[in-house]
C-alpha cells in the first residue's frame, strides 16, 4: 500500500464516463506527474484527490485513510492552481496564512510558519502586498507558499506553469524541481505539457480519454511507449510512425519500407521476437534522434544502418537541425548536429539507430513487445 | 479597450465632421431643454410664467416656489408640502436597497460558485420575473398584502420591490461573479473556508463595483416607481412619485406651474445626484445587467 | 470508511445544502409572488370579479367582453402606434448618436451624461415637464408666439388624433440616449483591425457601416428591440403624468387600461383578461430571447 491510493477509481456525469477504474499507488516523497491532452480526465482526478469533485466509485486513500466524502480541508492536501488562485483582497502573508487562520491555528504559530517559507521562497520581502502588484513569477511563488505554509501530506499541482511566458517557465521548473528534492514532499502534478512531465517527474501517469495509457519513469515511457498514444504524445518533435511489413533475410526480421525515390529498402531489427511478425503488417516508430549524420550517431548503439534518401527541408534550430524526409509516404523528421552539412533537395546520408525503434500492433495500437 | 477607441479607425472630412457637432449639439439641446424650463420657471413668480416666456430667465428670481413644494403645497387634501412624502420614500427605498442587493449578491454567489442541477432554469425562472408586465400582479398582491397586515404601509412596500427586485440584483451578481474564478472558491475550500466565510472574506470584498451599480439602479427604479406605490400605498406612506403626481394633477384651484417645477425637480433630485456621483457606474451596470452588446 | 471521516463528511453534506438553503428564500418569494401571482390573475380572469375577486367561473366571457370594448381597442391601437414609433425612433437616434460619438468627438465626456441624464428621471417627472412644455397656453406655442411665430400652432397634446404623438416624444426623450449608451457600449466592442482590414480593402465610410459595423451590432439591436418592447408595453407612469390618458380617452394603453377596469371602475375580470394578455405579448417577445441568452452562457 502507498501513501497516497487511488484505487478502481471512476468518475461519471451521468450517463458519461469520464474516468475509467484508475489505479494509482503513489509512495511517500513521489513526484508523480497526470499528463495528457485537454478532455483527457486528468484535471478531474486531481481534484477528486482534493475533493472538490465526487468520486462515482472506488476509494482514495491518504496514508492509510479512505477520504471519499472527506472535506477538502480535512483531507491535509494543498493545491496548486493554473490561475493562481490568490484572494485579490489580501496581502501576499494573509493569502498565504488563510488555511491556517481557518484552522485555528495560533496567530504566532502563523507568523512562524509564514516567515520560513517567505525564506524559503525568497518572496519575504512581498508579503505586505497585494496580490495585483506581483509579477507572474512572484504571484506563481506566493502560490506554492501558500501550499507549502500548511505543511499537507500531499501537495497538488493543476498546471501551475501554464501561465508563464516560456524562460520563466523553464525557471519554475527547476525552482519546482529544486524545492521537492529538499522537502522531500509528496506531489501530484497535472500538466498537458510532456516536457514538465518528463524533467519533474518520477513516474508519470500518462493519460487520454479518461484511460491511464502507460504508468511508468519516464524512461520506461520515453523508451518503451505502451501504445501508439503515448508513444506519439511524449517527445518533441513526435516520435515517426510509418507503415512497414516485416520481412525475413538471413534469418533476421527486416522492416520494409520505400524511400523518398521509392524504393524498396530494409531495416534490421533489434528486437528478438519481430519474427513473429514476419509478413505482417506494423507501424514502426522512430524518434527524431534516432535519425542522424553517421558521425552523430549513437556510438554505443551496436544496430546503425546507413540509410540514404532525399532532404525535404532543414530547419536549424540553433543547438539542433532538424531535418524532413519522405518516407513510405509520410514525413519524418530527423534530430542533427547543429553543424551537419545537409542542404535541401540533396540525397544524404543518414544513420538509423534501430535500437532505439518501436514496432507497434496496426490494430490494437499497442507496442510489440520485445 | 480605451486604446483601441483612440484609434479609430473611420476617418471622416471636415463637412462630415462639421455636420456631426451640429447634430450632437442639437440633441444635447433636446435633452437640455425640457430640465432648464423646469428648472428657471421654478424660480420665477407664478405671474411670470402665466404672462410670459418660459425661455426667459426670470426677471425676479425667487425661491418661493421651491418653499411651498417643499413644505406648504397642498397635496390631497393637506397643505403639507412634498416634504413628509419625501421621508416616506427614503424610509422605503433604504431597506428595499439594502434588501433586495444582499439577496441578489448570495444567489449570485450560489449560481455561479454552488452550481447544481437546473440552476440555470431557476435563474430563468428569476430572469422573467424582471421582465413581466406588474399589472399582472397588481391584483393578487393588493389581497396578500392585505392578508399579511400590510396593506398600505412602508413595509408592506419593502417587501414588493424587495420581491420584484431580486431579478435584476441577481443577474447584476451572477454575471460580475461568473467572471471572478472559481479556483478561487477551490482554493477558499481547501484551506477550509466554508459556504458563508467564503462569501465574507472572499467574494463580497471584491464586490464593490457591481454592489454599487445593483445599488445604483435599486435606487433609481425604486424611487422612481409609480405603479406600486399609486396601488399599494396610503396616505402615510406614500411615495414621493404618487405625491409629485397628486400635486401636478390636483384639479381644485390655479395652477401653479412654478411649485409643479420645484416639486418634479424636488423629486428627481436623489436620483439625479445618484447619476451624477457614480454615472459611470450605472452605465456600465446597465450595459453588464441588461445588455450584452 | 474510517471512522475519523464522519465528522467532515456530514460537514461536506451540509456544505452541499446550504447554497441550496440560502437561495431558497429568493426562490420561493418568486415562486408565489410571481409565478403563483400569474395563475392567480388567469384564474380570476374566467371569472366573474366585479370589485373584489369572486370564485364563479364565467369561461371566455371576460376575453370577449374586453375585445368588445371600445376603449381596449383604442388601447391596443395606441399600444401599436406607441410602441412601433418609439422603438424605431429610439433606435434610429441610439444609433446615429452612438456612430457619431465614435468619431473621437471632443467634448463626449460631456455629452454623454447630457445623453443619460433623462434615464435618471421618474416618468412622473418627465411627463410633468414636457406636459407643460407641450402645454399651448403657457409652453412650446407660447414662446414660439411671444417671439413673434404667430401662427405657430402645436396642440399635440391638447388633440385627440395626435395627442398619443406626444407620449412617444416624452418616451422617447427619456430612453433614447440610453439605446445609444448600448450601441455605443458594442461598437466599443467591434475590434478595430476589421474596421482596419475593411479600409484597406476600400469600403467607404459609409459602405463600412451598412455592410460590417450595423451587422456586427446585431446583439444590440437585439437588445435594445427587447428592451424597448418591453417598456413599452409596461408604460403606465407616463401617460398618467403626461395626458392622464386623455383627452378622453385617446391616449389610454393596456397598462392604464387595466388599472382604471381593475380598481376604478369595478370590473376586476375584465381587468385581469387584459393583464394576462399584456403577459401573454411581453412572453412571445422575452421568452426566446433569455432562452438564447442562457443558453449560451452555457456554453
Amino acid at each position: 500500500m502507498g501513501f497516497l491510493d487511488i484505487s478502481h477509481v471512476t468518475k461519471s456525469y451521468g450517463k458519461v464516463q469520464v474516468l475509467h477504474e484508475v489505479d494509482i499507488s503513489v509512495q511517500e516523497g513521489e513526484f508523480l506527474v497526470l499528463v495528457g491532452p485537454s478532455g483527457c480526465g486528468k484535471s478531474t482526478l486531481l481534484n477528486m484527490i482534493a475533493g472538490l469533485e465526487a468520486i462515482s466509485s472506488g476509494d482514495i486513500s491518504i496514508k492509510g485513510r479512505v477520504i471519499n466524502g472527506v472535506h477538502p480541508s480535512k483531507r491535509n492536501i494543498a493545491m496548486v492552481f493554473q490561475s493562481y488562485a490568490l484572494y485579490p483582497n489580501m496581502t501576499v502573508g494573509q493569502n498565504m496564512t488563510f488555511g491556517l487562520e481557518m484552522h485555528g491555528v495560533p496567530k504566532a504559530e502563523r507568523e512562524r510558519a509564514l516567515a520560513d517559507v517567505g525564506k524559503l521562497l525568497q518572496i519575504d520581502h512581498l508579503l505586505d502586498r497585494k496580490p495585483g502588484q506581483l509579477s507572474g513569477g512572484q504571484r506563481q511563488r506566493v502560490a506554492m507558499g501558500r501550499a507549502l505554509v500548511r505543511n499537507p501530506d500531499v501537495f497538488l499541482f493543476d498546471e501551475p506553469l501554464s501561465n508563464l511566458d516560456a524562460k520563466l517557465r523553464v525557471d519554475m521548473r527547476t525552482e519546482i524541481k529544486k524545492l521537492h528534492h529538499k522537502l522531500g514532499t509528496t506531489i501530484v502534478y497535472v500538466t498537458h505539457d510532456q516536457i514538465e512531465a518528463m524533467t519533474l517527474s518520477t513516474r508519470i501517469a500518462v493519460m487520454n480519454k479518461g484511460y491511464v495509457q502507460q504508468l511508468g519513469t519516464p524512461k520506461e515511457i520515453y523508451d518503451t511507449p505502451a501504445n501508439l498514444f503515448v508513444a506519439t504524445f511524449m517527445g518533441s518533435p513526435a516520435m515517426n510512425i510509418l507503415p512497414a511489413t516485416v520481412v525475413m533475410q538471413n534469418g533476421a526480421a527486416h522492416a520494409e519500407i520505400t524511400d523518398s525515390e521509392g524504393v524498396v529498402r530494409r531495416l534490421r531489427f533489434s528486437q528478438g521476437n519481430m519474427a513473429e511478425w514476419a509478413g505482417k503488417a506494423i507501424l514502426l516508430g522512430i524518434r527524431p534522434e534516432a535519425i542522424t549524420d553517421p558521425e552523430g550517431a549513437d556510438r554505443k548503439s551496436g544496430n546503425i544502418q546507413p540509410f540514404a534518401n532525399r532532404v525535404t527541408v532543414t530547419e536549424p534550430a540553433g543547438s539542433d537541425t532538424f531535418v524532413t524526409m519522405t518516407l513510405s509516404g509520410k514525413d519524418v523528421i530527423a534530430r542533427m548536429r547543429a553543424d551537419a552539412s545537409v542542404a535541401p533537395g540533396q540525397i544524404f546520408d543518414f544513420a538509423v539507430n534501430m535500437e532505439k525503434a518501436v514496432a507497434f500492433d496496426p490494430v490494437t495500437e499497442a507496442r510489440i513487445a520485445g | 479597450m480605451s486604446a483601441a477607441t483612440q484609434d479609430t479607425a473611420v476617418r471622416t472630412g471636415r463637412v462630415a465632421r462639421t455636420f456631426i457637432y451640429l447634430v450632437l449639439l442639437l440633441f444635447a439641446l433636446f435633452y437640455l431643454l425640457p430640465f432648464f424650463v423646469m428648472l428657471t420657471n421654478s424660480l420665477k413668480p407664478l405671474s411670470e410664467i402665466t404672462g410670459g416666456n418660459m425661455m426667459s430667465l426670470p426677471q425676479v428670481w425667487t425661491l418661493d416656489a421651491w418653499r411651498s413644494a417643499w413644505s406648504t403645497a397642498q397635496i390631497g387634501v393637506e397643505p403639507t408640502g412634498l416634504k413628509p412624502y419625501f421621508l416616506n420614500s427614503l424610509l422605503m427605498v433604504v431597506p428595499a436597497v439594502a434588501i433586495s442587493t444582499m439577496l441578489g449578491a448570495l444567489n449570485g454567489y450560489v449560481l455561479t460558485k454552488w452550481r447544481f442541477r437546473g440552476d440555470t432554469i431557476l435563474f430563468g425562472l428569476m430572469l422573467f420575473a424582471c421582465f413581466i408586465p406588474f399589472q399582472i400582479v397588481l391584483i393578487p398582491m393588493a389581497r396578500m398584502l392585505g392578508l399579511m397586515g400590510l396593506a398600505g404601509s412602508t413595509p408592506g412596500l419593502i417587501l414588493v420591490h424587495v420581491v420584484y427586485g431580486i431579478g435584476f440584483t441577481t443577474l447584476y451578481f451572477r454575471n460580475y461573479y461568473a467572471s471572478f474564478p472559481t479556483e478561487l472558491v477551490k482554493a477558499a475550500m481547501i484551506d477550509g473556508a466554508g459556504f458563508f466565510r467564503i462569501f465574507w472574506r472572499i467574494m463580497l470584498p471584491v464586490s464593490g463595483p457591481i454592489a454599487v451599480v445593483s445599488v445604483i439602479w435599486q435606487f433609481t427604479n425604486i424611487w422612481n416607481d409609480f405603479l406600486f406605490g399609486a396601488s399599494f400605498a396610503d396616505l402615510d406612506s406614500m411615495p414621493m412619485t404618487v405625491a409629485l403626481n397628486n400635486l401636478v394633477n390636483s384639479s381644485t384651484g390655479v395652477k401653479e406651474y412654478n411649485v409643479h417645477f420645484a416639486g418634479a425637480i424636488l423629486a428627481a433630485l436623489p436620483t439625479l445626484f445618484v447619476y451624477i456621483v457614480a454615472g459611470r457606474y450605472f452605465v456600465r451596470g446597465l450595459m453588464a445587467g441588461s445588455v450584452k452588446g | 470508511m474510517a471512522t475519523q471521516s464522519i465528522d467532515a463528511d456530514f460537514r461536506t453534506r451540509l456544505q452541499d445544502w446550504i447554497p441550496k438553503l440560502v437561495l431558497s428564500p429568493s426562490l420561493a418569494v418568486i415562486l408565489v409572488f410571481v409565478y403563483g401571482f400569474i395563475l392567480y390573475t388567469g384564474y380570476l380572469s374566467f371569472t366573474d370579479s366585479k370589485m373584489l375577486p369572486s370564485n364563479t367561473l364565467v369561461g371566455w366571457e371576460n376575453y370577449t367582453k374586453l375585445w368588445a370594448l371600445s376603449s381596449w381597442i383604442t388601447a391596443i391601437k395606441n399600444l401599436a402606434i406607441f410602441s412601433s414609433l418609439y422603438i424605431v425612433i429610439c433606435t434610429l437616434i441610439g444609433l446615429t448618436l452612438a456612430i457619431f460619438l465614435d468619431q473621437k468627438i471632443r467634448g463626449e465626456g460631456v455629452l454623454r451624461p447630457i445623453y443619460l441624464y433623462p434615464m435618471a428621471l421618474s416618468f412622473i417627472v418627465t411627463g410633468t415637464a414636457w406636459k407643460w412644455f407641450l402645454d399651448p397656453g403657457i409652453g412650446l406655442e407660447h414662446t414660439m408666439h411671444l417671439w413673434g411665430w404667430e401662427s405657430f400652432s402645436f396642440n399635440w397634446i391638447k388633440d385627440r388624433d395626435m395627442a398619443i404623438y406626444t407620449v412617444v416624444i416624452a418616451a422617447v426623450w427619456q430612453t433614447s440616449g440610453f439605446v445609444m449608451a448600448m450601441f455605443l457600449a458594442g461598437l466599443r466592442g467591434i475590434d478595430n483591425e476589421i474596421l482596419k482590414a475593411a479600409q484597406i480593402d476600400g469600403a467607404s465610410n459609409w459602405q463600412l457601416y451598412r455592410r460590417i459595423v450595423i451587422p456586427l451590432l446585431r446583439p444590440a439591436f437585439l437588445s435594445a428591440f427587447v428592451i424597448l418592447s418591453h417598456l413599452a408595453i409596461k408604460s403606465y407612469d407616463l401617460v398618467i403624468a403626461l395626458t392622464g390618458g386623455g383627452p378622453g380617452r385617446a391616449t389610454e394603453l393596456p397598462a392604464t387600461f387595466m388599472y382604471s377596469y381593475t380598481f376604478t371602475r369595478n370590473s376586476m375580470g375584465i381587468g385581469a383578461a387584459s393583464a394576462v394578455i399584456m403577459l401573454m405579448t411581453i412572453a412571445a417577445i422575452m421568452i426566446p430571447y433569455l432562452y438564447a441568452e442562457l443558453k449560451e452562457k452555457k456554453e
